[in-house]
């Protein structure tokens, strides 16, 4: 399972982003294997339009999860169900929980894929 | 000679010294006047002007349509977007055109000649007179939110030049700003010769005020201030003047009777014809102030 999770940081230590389109860093992670990119987000300081193209970044990469802090907002949101990446919101902490807390089956997804 | 007339704070007086002063020189036969209300967000000038309008046209940018047939999904236009407006999926694109400014940027960009522009109406600029005096006013769409120096700059496409040295009659054009210190405003303010920055004598007109001196600066306009609303805390704004050397060229006292007349959109020198000789006097002194810098 391939996850993407927005970061502080570039590392699983690093605290869950609760931003989307302007998080600091986004993080594939591979459940199984831990193994893990962290690409630094271009457009963390975008003048507008950060969350559709962080929508494409992440689109791109094609992760089976999203996870994140905040809602999605909508531009980004119209990316993103283009897909069937299934978005999970309202997560903090470090990294690393985040990750332990979904193999858990604690992390349920929002109502976005209604 | 184009004057424009800006604020940093919303609500300071902007209009009400725009349409005075152009009221009160228009009385004089040399010159030609121009009104512009450049505020196409909100524009208001016309409930003190009540002008005859005559002429309404459309304004529209172009935005970008997908030939699905010929596109590739290179992505080429996404990169060349400097508004993040486009997104390139697998085999799908999104375009934001609430975001798109109609620069084109993106159909040059694809190599399979894929994006042709349609066009779309973004506002309107009504035209007509005061008297002699012209008047445009600047109509946004209602939903629009980034086009609106589109708008203006399509109005400042009529602005007259100045006379010939033989000819009597001088062109001046007043400009009514938006507020802020945002794209509008530069947009109506740049290559005005002379920027009138209303104020009122409060913390949060003295913050703004120097938010909009500072975008001046950056423009090289020259610049001065009226104290609207004024009375006895104006030295809030004419300390900071006096620091930054800046004229304060007139003041606006706290008048009942002023707001009354606003309220039923009455311009002041119409209650008031002392009023005038001032808004006259107002003129007169940036006239000065550009001869002694040598600006005309």
């Amino acid at each position: 399972m391939k996850l993407c999770i927005t970061a502080q940081g570039d590392n699983l230590d690093a605290k869950v982003d609760p931003r989307f389109g302007r998080s600091e860093y986004f993080i594939f992670v591979d459940t199984e294997t831990l193994e893990f990119e962290a690409i630094k987000n271009p457009n963390s300081d975008a003048m507008g339009g950060a969350g559709i193209q962080s929508g494409q970044l992440v689109v791109e990469k094609d992760p089976d999860v999203l996870i994140t802090g905040n809602n999605i907002g909508p531009n980004a949101f119209q990316i993103l169900k283009t897909t069937d990446i299934v978005i999970i919101t309202g997560v903090s902490g470090s990294v690393k929980e985040a990750i332990e807390k979904y193999k858990k089956g604690e992390l349920k997804p929002g109502d976005y894929q209604s | 000679m184009i004057i424009s007339i800006a604020s940093g704070k919303g609500g300071t007086g902007k209009t009400t010294i725009a349409v005075n002063l152009v009221l009160s020189i228009s009385n004089d036969n040399s010159y030609d006047c121009q009104f512009l209300d450049c505020d196409v967000e909100e524009p208001n000038a016309a409930i003190f002007l009540k002008p005859n309008i005559s002429q309404a046209r459309p304004v529209s940018i172009l935005e970008p349509r997908i030939n699905f047939t010929k596109c590739t999904f290179c992505g080429k236009c996404a990169k060349a977007c400097a508004f993040n407006a486009i997104a390139v999926l697998k085999n799908d694109i999104k375009i934001f055109m609430e975001l798109c400014h109609g620069c084109g940027g993106c159909s040059i960009a694809c190599p399979e000649n894929a994006i042709s522009e349609v066009s779309r109406d973004v506002g309107v600029i009504e035209s007509g007179n005061v008297g002699k005096i012209e008047f445009i006013q600047g109509k946004l769409n209602i939903g629009e939110a980034i086009t609106p120096p589109i708008i203006i700059r399509e109005m400042k496409k009529r602005i007259k030049k100045s006379g010939t040295e033989e000819s009597k009659i001088k062109h001046i054009t007043i400009i009514d700003a938006p507020p802020g210190t945002s794209c509008p405003v530069v947009e109506s303010v740049k290559n005005s010769d002379f920027t009138i920055l209303v104020t009122e004598p409060t913390p949060f007109g003295l913050n703004d005020l120097i938010l909009a001196v500072e975008v001046l600066k950056k423009l090289n306009i020259p610049m001065g201030v009226v104290i609207n609303r004024g009375g006895k805390n104006d030295n809030i704004i004419s300390d900071y003047c006096q620091n930054e050397k800046i004229p304060i060229l007139m003041r606006i006292p706290m008048d009942k009777d002023i707001a009354v007349a606003y309220s039923k959109g009455i311009p002041m020198i119409q209650i008031n014809p002392k009023y005038s000789d001032k808004f006259k006097e107002l003129y007169y002194k940036i006239e000065n102030q550009l001869q002694i810098s040598g600006e005309i």
